[in-house]
């Protein structure tokens, strides 16, 4: 037995997670101090949009053991809802091609029952997979007789400032829950097709509709402007000018003997993490439950030995899609509330790297398993994310003092500094794997 | 003292014992055969033998030099040939290539081997350049039996070798089996056909939730009344 | 009858010529992936990045060629600097192989473990790769651009559509022919080669048959990063070189990979050039060539494309899930574990 040197935390595990995320808040209040207050709140922010992204993969990952390697496709349809929510109505791409469109999706509708029919009253075999594939073809060239007309009259209305159909009007707060829901109904898609198959199989092939999602979103321009982008979106908190024109917020500033301009700015940022503190402290509320219940309990059951709960008689593909799609929305609210704090939708900005990998190092460094784990996963691996730039920056500074100013070497590796944060993601991600398999806040066993 | 001596063997797959107290032996130029109900733990014995598993007591000898700490890989270079009961050849490569392959590990002489091989079971020779996985279930079995002696194995261990085979091919199979036993090898078989297994047996070994019941000469077995009507039904 | 010939000249030079070079790619890619996949039984995340690698380290090396004049011309100075980029990711595999997969692999870790390390490789090696040589798009090919120029060719036929043969589409097919010919030789008539088909195709009887791992997976590390330097190459000399894009080619790999079945390279070869062809044949725009074959009154008015190009990932996809729901074990019946 090793004595001496411990870690107080080690030995008093109750303490041990509330410890690590006080080291965290210690971290940002860092920045906060080292850096400036505005930054701090940046990094917090999307702390916890990615606490929350964590978390939907962790349900999937940790608690069902699914290699969802396509996080990024549910964080787009997500931020996709901001632009659909928030948006005003076209009304003039409504009238040029909103006859036609609804034509096309009254196709689809019938397209779809067809092949449900014959899929049901065709006996298994050549001649029902001849039918399926008959009706799509057919379905597919019927459905753009109508569809191609009303994309080209859509995207054809002011195609320079909006050329799409634009969204319902509503505040961007519900864009969170539709959000939510339409990356569920996707997953719920995805999961029909891709759950039966072996796991580095449905990593594949999540992979590869994640990579689909967006070249839809890219392309479709009259749905979201595709790569067009939006921008100026609705905002659920004040904006800074307001807050420095309005009479209330000065005398606060004043009276806190604060610059008004700073203080609107941090004020805005502190809205916003009030409103996704909220949003995150519910989800990990009910994540928490579920993983408790008997329900939750079975679906470890079920990741632990498949065929062991399979042969009890549990439905693994059902509880498997409960979870696939639960973990998706989730995702989804995260890719809303990110769209809704950018202000824009660039669908460009979507890389497997940032949002599908990325969450993977956050789930597998926080511990899998472990809803808390997820969080303080989220929180770490962004801050690292972020703060390993100027980290870098700094070393490669450091490293290069020596050499002048114009030395090509020395520009060089000031420019490349930005990709050393790729460099040190891997291998935290691979020496967590390797020393610390469970993570920092490993999944609780038994019970 | 025999070739082959598993001796007072106990041990299973890690969780409880499979088999107790449990002794095998294989002579040269003699058949031995394992019968048994099922679950008696007839191929965890043998797979005793060969270092499938580890033992919890006994010891196993081969020509007097203990080899029970050894590795089946080197079991295999101190002569012993195992032929597994399933997924026993490789089916994506030719009937020929899965000869060389049993001879992997040897420098030189396989040619000769090969040849004898072919001389046993001429049907491999016909088929040499067919994917072992095109095979019929009979003649995939004689390259499953051919890999194992391409080693020149001093001891031939079979796994249920007619497992799934129909009885011509089965008669067919034993009487290679005692031509192979004509050249000096010591032969090990576990076998579910128990009667006919024990007919071409110079020593069976009926084995009873993992412990011998009895051991005696193969015809001994088949005359004794009790083990008629236990084992070989009636 | 010249419309016919104008026909099948148009379609071989917008859809059979483009869909060879691009299927000779993905085929080099895919029977790394294949292999690494038949051996250590994990889909390696990290291979496009090492065809990036490997790709890298070319442009570096043809860099150094051109700055001491070096060169081969007409053919690419890429071609002579490929040695290097060979070594690179062969050395590179074997190292993260030493670093990261051994202990998994020792340990007998479910595959997913190694594909999520295979996922902590990737990041690295895309930062390592940004990091020396940037994200931007560069050029790779140098020397001749022609085989066959569009406009001799209607010279020499007559014939109003032109069929033009990019150097870099031959020297692709021929490279890759000369890679995967090697290959065959060394699975089929080496004994290491056979010993790794035998590890491939039944991990234990190899192993009693005496086959030593870790020779078998040190092979496989090697031939795929060897591959991955020759497609990353071919394919930066046919295209461009841009690491971003070496990612994106690994769902049409594994696509590749497993419509030929796991493990079984000439499954990777065939499903490579389904995948590279359909991709080409979908997102072809057919207006023109059924000018040509239908009477005039029948002229079509669409374009006649069935999928927009920016569509073509989806076509690897939409082919690898029909395999995986229909015969999980692809054309030539790899191995399902």
């Amino acid at each position: 037995m090793k004595t001496g040197l411990r870690n107080p935390l080690r030995r008093r595990p109750a303490l041990r997670t509330p410890g690590l995320f006080a080291v965290m808040a210690l971290l940002l209040v860092a920045v906060g101090f080292g850096q400036s207050w505005v930054v701090s709140l940046s990094i917090l922010n999307l702390c916890l949009i990615s606490a929350i992204m964590a978390l939907g993969l962790n349900m999937q990952w940790g608690y069902a053991g699914l290699l969802n390697v396509g996080v990024m496709g549910f964080a787009a349809l997500g931020g996709l809802a901001g632009v659909l929510v928030s948006q005003p109505p076209v009304a003039d791409a409504w009238a040029a091609g909103g006859e036609d469109l609804g034509y096309a999706l009254a196709v689809l509708v019938g397209v779809v029952i067809a092949i449900v029919l014959a899929r049901r009253h065709v006996r298994k075999g050549p001649l029902r997979t001849a039918a399926t594939v008959l009706l799509l073809v057919a379905g597919f060239f019927l459905i753009r007789i109508f569809f191609d007309p009303a994309v080209d009259a859509i995207e054809d209305v002011d195609s320079a400032r909006t050329g799409y159909l634009g969204g319902a009007g509503l505040p961007i707060v519900f864009s969170w829950a539709i959000g939510g829901l339409l990356a569920a109904g996707a997953a719920w898609l995805i999961g029909k097709v891709a759950l039966g198959l072996r796991s580095d199989y449905f990593a594949i092939a999540t992979l590869g509709i994640a990579e689909i999602v967006i070249t839809v979103i890219k392309n479709e321009d009259w749905l979201g402007r595709g790569v067009k982008n939006v921008t100026g979106l609705d905002r659920p908190v004040p904006y800074e000018v307001d807050l420095q024109a309005s009479a209330w917020f000065l005398d606060l500033a004043s009276w806190l003997g604060a610059d008004p301009i700073l203080g609107a700015s941090i004020f805005v940022k502190l809205c916003y993490a009030a409103l996704f503190a909220l949003v995150l402290m519910a989800i990990v509320l009910l994540a928490e439950r579920a993983l408790n219940s008997p329900w939750g309990r079975m679906m470890r059951a079920i990741r632990d030995n498949e065929a062991a709960a399979a042969a009890m008689g549990k439905n693994v593909t059902r509880r498997h899609m409960e979870i696939f799609v639960l973990g998706a929305a989730v995702m989804g609210i995260a890719g809303a509330m990110l769209t809704t704090l950018d202000g824009q939708f660039t669908p460009g900005s979507y890389q497997p790297l940032r949002f599908t990998f990325l969450v993977w190092v956050m789930v597998i460094v926080g511990g899998s398993g472990n809803n808390w784990g997820a969080v303080l996963g989220g929180f770490l691996v962004w801050f690292l994310w972020v703060e390993a730039e100027p980290a870098a920056f700094w070393l490669m500074d450091a490293i290069t003092a020596g050499l002048d100013e114009g030395h090509p070497l020395r520009a060089h590796l000031l420019d490349s500094a930005a990709y050393m944060r790729l460099i040190v993601m891997g291998l935290i991600l691979l020496v967590v794997m390797r020393f610390s398999p469970r993570g920092i806040i490993p999944e609780k066993r038994g019970g | 003292m025999s070739f082959l001596a598993g001796e007072g063997m106990t041990g299973g797959y890690g969780g409880a014992d499979i088999i107790h107290d449990c002794t095998i032996e294989a002579r040269q130029g003699e058949v031995a055969v394992i019968v048994g109900p099922n679950g008696a733990g007839k191929s965890t014995a043998m797979k005793a033998v060969f270092g499938l598993i580890q033992l919890r007591a006994g010891a196993v000898t081969l020509d007097g030099e203990d080899i029970t700490r050894l590795s089946p890989q080197e079991r295999v270079r101190k002569g012993m040939g195992f032929v597994p009961q399933e997924r026993n050849v490789f089916t994506t490569m030719t009937v020929e290539e899965n000869l060389e392959m049993g001879a992997y590990i040897r420098d030189a002489g396989v040619a000769d081997t090969m040849a004898r091989v072919f001389d046993l079971f001429p049907i491999l020779k016909e088929r040499r350049r067919q994917l072992a996985g095109e095979l019929s279930g009979g003649q995939r079995q004689q390259v499953a039996i051919g890999r194992a002696l391409m080693t020149e194995p001093r001891l031939l261990m079979l796994d249920e070798p007619t497992a799934g085979v129909s009885p011509v091919v089965m008669d067919d199979l034993f009487d290679r089996i005692l031509e192979i036993r004509a050249t000096g090898i010591a032969i090990l078989m576990v076998e579910q056909n128990a009667a006919q297994a024990l007919s071409i047996a110079d020593r069976g070994y009926v084995l009873v939730t993992g412990r011998n019941r009895y051991t005696d000469s193969g015809q001994a077995l088949l005359d004794d009344p009790e083990v008629r009507r236990s084992f070989l039904g009636g | 009858m010249t419309d016919v010939a104008n026909a099948v000249v148009l379609l071989m030079n917008f859809v059979i010529v483009p869909g060879v070079a691009y299927g000779s790619q993905l085929a080099l890619g895919a029977l790394g992936v294949t292999l690494v996949f038949g051996i250590l039984r994990f889909a390696n995340f990290s291979h496009g990045d090492v065809m990036a690698f490997g790709a890298m380290v070319v442009l570096l090396a043809t860099w150094w060629f051109q700055g001491m004049d070096v060169g081969i011309a007409p053919l690419p100075t890429a071609l002579i600097a490929l040695p290097f980029g060979i070594v690179a990711a062969a050395a590179f595999n074997l190292s993260a192989d030493r670093l990261v997969f051994r202990f998994y692999r020792r340990r007998k870790s479910p595959p997913v473990i190694l594909l999520i390390a295979s996922v902590g490789v990737m990041f690295a090696l895309q930062g390592i790769v940004r990091f020396i040589i940037g994200p931007e798009d560069r050029r790779v090919a140098d020397g001749a651009r022609f085989l066959i120029k569009a406009s001799e060719f209607k010279q020499a036929t007559g014939l109003k559509e032109g069929l033009a043969i990019k150097l870099s589409q031959g020297l692709t097919v021929v490279v890759t022919v000369v890679a995967v010919a090697a290959l065959f030789w060394f699975l089929h008539r080496t004994r290491a080669g056979k010993a790794m088909r035998a590890y491939s195709d039944n991990e234990d009887l190899a192993l009693l048959s005496g086959v030593s791992p870790d020779r078998v997976v040190f092979y496989a590390w090697l031939i795929a990063g060897t591959l991955a330097a020759i497609a990353g190459t071919m394919y930066g000399i046919d295209k461009s070189f841009k690491p971003f894009t070496y990612f994106h080619l690994l769902l049409p790999i594994f696509a590749s990979a497993i419509l030929g079945g796991i493990g079984q390279p000439v499954g990777a070869v065939v499903g490579a050039f389904i995948v590279a062809l359909s991709e080409t044949a979908v997102t072809y725009a057919y207006k023109k060539f059924l000018r040509y074959l239908l009477p005039e009154s029948w002229e079509p008015s669409g374009l006649m494309q069935l999928l927009s190009t920016d569509y073509k990932l989806a076509i690897s996809f939409v082919i690898l899930v029909v395999v995986l729901l229909v015969r999980p074990t692809g054309i030539f019946r790899g191995r399902v574990f």
